[in-house]
């Protein structure tokens, strides 16, 4: 059977090397070059995104060739369950301190687990912001707010 | 005796009750949050590394060690005992170990693994005061170009041993360069790669790529997939091994020792490596080696031996070159970058509280990690059962608050995320994020190395080649290259790497 390019392994990773690459050549593109004999800053990354590209090619290629399918599922459901955890994690602590923070953190991403009950999470979220507090605020001493709903900055 | 006197103020600095109770924490931290089932020593120091911003440079990189070789050990603990390895190098304990554990020789596997550690340990520390600074001296001499050549062997290496595909974990490799890129350049002041963000002129947060790519990748493949695993842990009794075990696994440690010491020394080589060809020998010299994966004593001995014997002298290469033996070392380097030391063979002169006190405290480290384990192993035991959906959202909370805390911003958090994403398709697509790690702490040091050879050359690039030590670099590395493309080299390195993942 013929694997299907979205399901051909080697092919993505082809593509986002090349895609990696050209992005880094590109960007480059604006940074001196200088020469051989004196390097600019635009040498090392044009030569390294060129080198990535072709990487990429070949690793496309072979995929074409090969057909290896991606092993297993793609868990989209944990990836961005916990990716929402970090980002909302980011941005609460600049807004309205630590425990909100931490709470959310551990609520949100514990939904990414298999099995979900609240009185469980709740436990954690609790054990989880007396450590965290502990090590952190004051055993680290850093200079955090538990509580701080400060919208305004 | 130079060494002698060099150790003396090593264990002066070692010795203090201070680095002493940070060698000790660390020691503990590693080993209680390594033998959590499915944390490597990677994560495992990736999350506890801010921990250790706040103190000085020596007590940071002791306490750091400690976590390591606490995480290592802790590593193997789960090994035995669940066969859920947190990495590859603890996978090939995992083959006659869980055998043990399942044969209801949990305990003596226990023992065997730790006792084996500790003589590994002890040996290879030896080693690297010895040879530690012979390498440092030699290397202050050499220049740019061999320094460019040794940092693209080093890579070549991490690229050729990393499990899957040569040609992708180059591309990674080239990825990490490119990382490495990004922030303000040191010769021009020009910023590059941080399209406005003023967060990125200082380069993307070294914790943030490493979290992100170990920590946050591995938590979502982790809850992708679907998998019992038997634990064996309620019958861990009778925990000293016989005679008769201790005179099986005797030969089998040294041998592992000195395998271990010698590759874990080469840059680029992992443990893992030293782990599986410890494992190789010794089933080639048994007399019956149909025993080995069925609960063979000495391949539990010869792999730890190994493991922890590569770990110590990975330090050589990392201390006295500035150039990383393998992804964990990476971190460490990473780490002492960050405490404003720059890495290399001046380090050895310039501090060398730093490089002996380290040194010193592998000792004290090795010899904390036995007398914490024997008597722990019960609850180190009970904790491989801790289920996961309580440990990830912990480990992601150390993650996150650890990132924030490193520049008290809210944008690396949210690169860490980013990176956590790519990380995650970067292991579906089975791209190996060990030899990024490797190009993203070399890259600003190889592209300074290159640009200053070819200023001396005056843009000639035959100065890599005309100079010896730079050429044989060079040819290592394109000989190994030369080799992987030779079909019948290659099925037999993917065998060797396969059956180390596997784990039995």
């Amino acid at each position: 059977m013929k694997t299907p390019l979205r399901a051909n392994r080697d092919f993505l990773a082809g593509l986002l090397f090349i895609a990696i690459g050209a992005a880094g050549f590109s960007a480059a593109l604006s940074y001196p070059f200088g020469s051989v004999h004196q390097m600019g800053p635009g040498f090392f990354p044009r030569v390294l995104g060129a080198i990535l590209v072709g990487f990429g090619v070949v690793t496309l290629a072979s995929g074409l060739r090969s057909g290896v399918r991606v092993e297993g599922e793609w868990g989209w459901f944990p990836l961005a369950t916990l990716t929402v955890s970090l980002v909302s994690f980011g941005w609460l602590m600049e807004h309205v301190g630590v425990i909100p923070s931490l709470a959310a953190l551990i609520v949100t991403s514990a939904y990414a687990g298999r099995e979900f009950k609240w009185g469980e999470v709740l436990a954690l979220t609790a054990a989880m912001c007396v450590l965290a507090v502990a090590i952190f605020i004051w055993g680290l001493g850093l200079p955090y707010p538990l509580f701080a709903f400060e919208f305004g900055r | 005796m130079d060494v002698l006197s060099n150790l003396a103020l090593g264990f002066g600095v070692a010795l203090t009750l201070k680095n002493l109770a940070y060698c000790f924490l660390g020691v503990f931290l590693g080993t209680l949050i390594g033998v959590l089932p499915g944390i490597g020593p990677l994560v495992t120091i990736a999350m506890l590394l801010p921990l250790t911003f706040g103190l000085d440079p020596v007590s940071s990189l002791i306490m750091l060690a400690g976590i390591f070789y606490g995480a290592q050990y802790g590593g193997s603990t789960t090994a035995i005992l669940v066969n859920m390895p947190g990495e590859v190098s603890s996978a090939v304990t995992a083959i006659d170990g869980y055998q043990m554990a399942r044969q209801g020789r949990a305990g003596p596997a226990l023992a065997t693994a730790a006792i084996a550690s500790f003589v590994g340990g002890i040996i290879s520390t030896l080693i690297v005061a010895f040879f530690g600074p012979l390498v440092g001296k030699w290397a202050l001499e050499i220049g740019a170009a061999e320094y460019f050549s040794l940092m693209l062997m080093g890579l070549v290496f991490s690229a050729v041993l990393a499990h899957g595909d040569l040609v992708k974990s180059l591309a990674m490799v080239v990825i990490g360069l490119l990382l490495g890129i990004v922030g303000t350049d040191v010769t021009s002041g020009l910023p590059r790669f941080s399209f406005g963000v003023s967060e990125l002129l200082d380069g993307v947060g070294f914790t943030v790529v490493a979290v992100g790519l170990f920590a946050v990748a591995e938590i979502v493949q982790n809850l992708a997939r679907k998998e019992k695993v038997e634990v064996f842990a309620k019958d861990v009794k009778n925990l000293m091994p016989t005679w008769a075990d201790m005179k099986a696994a005797a030969m089998p440690t040294l041998r592992g020792t000195a395998l271990g010491s010698f590759f874990g020394a080469l840059p680029g080589i992992t443990a893992s490596v030293a782990a599986f060809s410890a494992y190789m020998v010794e089933k080639k010299l048994a007399k019956d080696p149909s025993r080995f994966g069925k609960g063979a004593i000495e391949g539990v001995a010869a792999p730890e031996a190994a493991n922890n014997a590569a770990a110590q002298t990975h330090f050589i290469p990392t201390l006295t070159l500035g150039i990383p033996a393998s992804a964990v070392m990476a971190l460490m380097l990473g780490a002492l970058t960050m405490q404003g030391i720059q890495p290399g063979p001046q380090v050895m002169t310039s501090k060398p509280e730093l490089f002996w006190g380290l040194v010193a405290s592998m000792f004290v480290g090795n010899v904390l990690l036995l007398v914490l384990n024997l008597p722990l192993v019960g609850l180190w035991a009970r904790l491989t059962q801790v289920p996961y959906r309580w440990l990830f959202p912990a480990i992601l909370m150390f993650a996150a608050l650890g990132n924030f805390s490193l520049n008290n911003s809210a944008m690396d958090v949210y690169l860490c995320a980013a990176i956590g994403v790519l990380g995650y398709v970067f292991a579906k697509l089975e791209c190996q994020p060990a030899p990024l790690i490797l190009g993203y702490v070399l890259g600003p040091m190889l592209e300074e190395n290159l640009r200053r050879a070819l200023l001396m050359s005056e843009g000639s690039f035959a100065v890599f080649v005309t100079r010896p030590i730079s050429l044989a670099f060079l040819a290592v590395a394109a000989l190994l290259l030369a080799a992987m493309v030779v079909p019948a080299v290659r099925q037999k390195k993917e065998l060797a790497v396969e059956e180390g993942a596997s784990g039995g």
